[in-house]
């Protein structure tokens, strides 16, 4: 991939028409929407939109109204992955054959049920087929579309429908799946996470990712406040928190090569920046029942995990940096 | 025209016919999945793809859901598309397959139709193709690895067709069909390249009041499979069987005009009749079984017994005013079902048919016959058998029971 750095700037940004528009019916705070906005905002030329089934397809395309001033597709819950497969595959097709002249990026969304659980297969195969495209995970940490359940993106602890804080079980049980990391391990060119507090750095490696010419993926935290039982104008500062605290850190992996990204790299720099993840954690109902006496052990597991995590990815990064 | 074309015969199976159909009908993407008994398809083109002789996108998903869905999206943005499955490959298609005739992509599939798990079973029957009946595809069934090779090549012009657009199955039976060598006539590719043109695509009004082709095309943005309420979905569903419609005389059209091209014709395209005129008993059948049936029909007409044969090439749309009229001077009609419907009271091809003779004044006697589940054979003899035995019966003026088995333990 090329060297070159995007600086892209609030007038620029803020010139460019949307490409996402508004006049959705997503909720109040809904930071799903505003990261397809910004995604949006970096697109580079002419662009075709999939979206597996979940809230930002459901926002976004209520017939006959829809809020995509670019083509875009919807087949299935599982399938964003596959859609891009096949848009590559005909646009590749019908240039070979000289009806199609310019080239046409592409871009899949999809949320962490689209990405972790029903869609990873069509995922893992997209990419390890190599096609041409931009994957990008909005991830609310849970079925929010369905009425709040929970995902292999649901962090530990947290209560959702399906796994609700009751008497006995505190919420869910397992930790969120390494999914960047599994994607990293795919072999491929550009992964990398963002928040859309950093809406510079998202921006860029959004466009890092559609010049990749192959696949590239792409992990940003969205926020849901109706899912997490925040307050909806807390949304982007818990995106902030979330970097803050190292729940969710901004790295990027360029041909497998770990580097943290600047938010993250200052938290690196200073260890005393790094905030404790009750911080984030506190606020949100869905952790309500944790910070109860009996729900010590999981706040100190979130502790723990987010600790070896950061840890771990400390290591990676140093040892790319050495090489 | 006819018969000035010079044709290559070739020594194909049903499969391989197939894909060299689809090699000369200047299809832009394939995405399929291998499955037994349609694999050799893939393999063939892939072959076509490795030596450079076709132009097209070959992509090997990972799963059948994934080949069907890619098709879709190809569709869409304004390639022609093909793929291939059969029995377990199919069943995993079947959300997808709503989803394609929902946004009106015309796709071509083969189905080298097999009997469904379980007990696992890799051989023919057509149990696959009839659990997808209601999910909007048109469905050809064919009798000969010939036919799987023209009615490839028509069912392209039949799907793009803008009155039609609708998703086309080409059913051919696994093994019987797909594994065995048969002569095949082939066009050649420039006619065949001819035959299909470019692929056409219909137009819609935009909010702006522009004009604007179908499909995904940076030029002209499109919203396509969005979500409708109940205020709309309804419409998009009613629109689906109007172009089923429009398909009965699209099929017809397209079968006479590739008939003229290739001097090779299959009935009137939806059904074909053989010795139906004046059968007092006639039978039903799908697929490769009506060229045993037609060797029984003949044996049995040279012992004066007056029986007829109606194939249906077309289950959907389902040619319900052909069959009336095909079948409106037979006093018993004996209706061939290579599938189950469990609980159902007979097979599928049973009820549509009894359903379309309610109306016939004659109201001929109809029982059903249920055979070669699994693969199993069921030669001429037992078919033979069958048509005495209802001959009989009739003369004797009553049906005992209306489903029969035949071939099996019981």
């Amino acid at each position: 991939m090329t060297t070159q750095e995007w600086k892209f700037t609030a007038k620029e940004i803020a010139e460019k028409p949307d490409q996402f528009l508004s006049g959705h019916r997503a909720c109040a705070g809904c930071v799903p929407a505003t990261v397809l906005k910004l995604v949006m905002k970096a697109t580079r030329g002419p662009t075709i939109v999939t979206e597996a089934t979940g809230c930002m397809e459901v926002v976004s395309s209520i017939y006959p109204y829809t809020s995509w001033s670019v083509p875009w597709i919807h087949t299935a819950f599982e399938t964003a992955a596959a859609n891009a497969a096949g848009i590559d595959a005909a646009l590749k097709a019908l240039k070979r054959k000289g009806q199609l002249k310019e080239h046409v990026d592409i871009i899949a969304f999809a949320g962490d049920g689209g990405t972790y659980d029903i869609g990873f297969q069509a995922l893992s195969g997209a990419v390890e087929r190599g096609h041409d495209f931009l994957f990008v995970l909005y991830d609310n940490e849970g079925y929010m579309n369905t009425g709040i359940q929970r995902s292999g993106g649901t962090p530990i602890g947290a209560a959702t429908t399906t796994s609700p804080a009751g008497k006995v079980v505190p919420g869910k049980l397992q930790h969120k799946k390494p999914i960047t990391d599994i994607m990293v391990a795919h072999g491929i060119e550009y992964v990398a996470t963002a928040s859309p507090y950093y809406w510079k750095d998202l921006l860029t490696k959004v466009r890092k990712g559609l010049e990749v010419e192959g696949p590239a993926f792409l992990h940003v935290l969205a926020p849901c406040p109706r899912g997490w039982r925040s307050e909806p104008a807390d949304s982007i500062y818990y995106s902030k928190l979330a970097v803050e605290t190292c729940v969710f850190p901004l790295w990027e992996a360029i041909n497998g090569q770990y580097q943290l990204s600047t938010p993250s790299k200052l938290i690196a720099l200073a260890p005393q920046k790094k905030k404790p993840v009750t911080e984030y954690l506190n606020g949100q109902g869905r952790y309500r029942h944790l910070f109860k006496p009996q729900g010590k052990a999981i706040l100190d597991e979130i502790q723990r995990w987010t600790d070896d995590r950061w840890a771990k990815l400390l290591k990676k990064c140093v040892e790319e940096q050495k090489t | 025209m006819a018969g000035k074309i010079k044709q290559l015969r070739m020594g194909l199976n049903g499969d391989e016919a197939v894909a060299y159909a689809v090699k000369q009908s200047d299809v832009d993407v394939v995405a399929a999945y291998p499955i037994t008994p349609q694999t050799i398809i893939v393999e063939k083109f892939s072959e076509y793809v490795a030596d450079g002789e076709v132009n097209t996108e070959f992509v090997c998903t990972e799963s059948e859901h994934s080949a069907i869905t890619a098709c879709i999206a190809a569709s869409a943005t304004g390639a022609r598309t093909f793929t291939a499955s059969a029995s377990a490959g199919l069943a995993l298609m079947h959300e997808m397959l709503f989803v394609a005739s929902g946004c009106r992509v015309p796709i071509v599939m083969a189905i080298a139709n097999r009997a469904l798990s379980a007990p696992l079973n890799i051989h023919g029957d057509h149990s696959d193709s009839m659990a997808q009946r209601d999910s909007g595809w048109i469905q050809i069934f064919v009798e000969n690895s010939q036919e799987a090779y023209d009615s490839v090549i028509q069912a392209f012009r039949i799907a793009e067709n803008t009155n039609v657009l609708l998703p086309v199955i080409v059913g051919l039976d696994g093994f019987t069909l797909s594994h065995t060598l048969e002569n095949v006539d082939t066009l050649p590719d420039e006619s065949v390249k001819q035959f299909v043109g470019r692929r056409q695509f219909t137009t819609v009004t935009t909010h702006e009041g522009k004009t604007v082709p179908f499909k995904l095309d940076p030029a002209n943005p499109m919203t396509i499979g969005p979500i409708a309420l109940p205020n709309y979905y309804f419409e998009f569903k009613r629109q689906q069987e109007e172009a089923m419609k429009n398909a009965l005389e699209v099929i017809q059209k397209v079968h006479d005009e590739y008939a003229k091209l290739s001097s090779r014709s299959y009935g009137n395209g939806l059904i074909e009749e053989y010795f139906l005129e004046d059968a007092e008993v006639a039978v039903v059948c799908l697929g490769s079984t009506a060229g045993t049936l037609k060797t029984v029909v003949d044996g049995l007409r040279q012992e004066g017994i007056k029986v007829g044969l109606l194939r249906l090439r077309v289950f959907r749309p389902f040619p319900a005013e052909a069959i009336r009229n095909a079948l409106k001077n037979a006093k018993m009609v004996v209706v061939m079902d290579k599938c189950m419907s469990f609980g159902g009271n007979g097979g599928a091809v049973f009820h549509e048919v009894r359903s379309a003779m309610y109306d016939v004044n004659s109201r001929p006697l109809i029982v059903n016959y249920i055979y070669g589940l699994g693969g199993r054979d069921t030669p001429p003899k037992e078919f033979r058998k069958i048509l005495e035995d209802m001959h009989r019966m009739l003369h004797a003026g009553r049906v005992d029971k209306l489903v029969h088995y035949i071939g099996l333990r019981e």
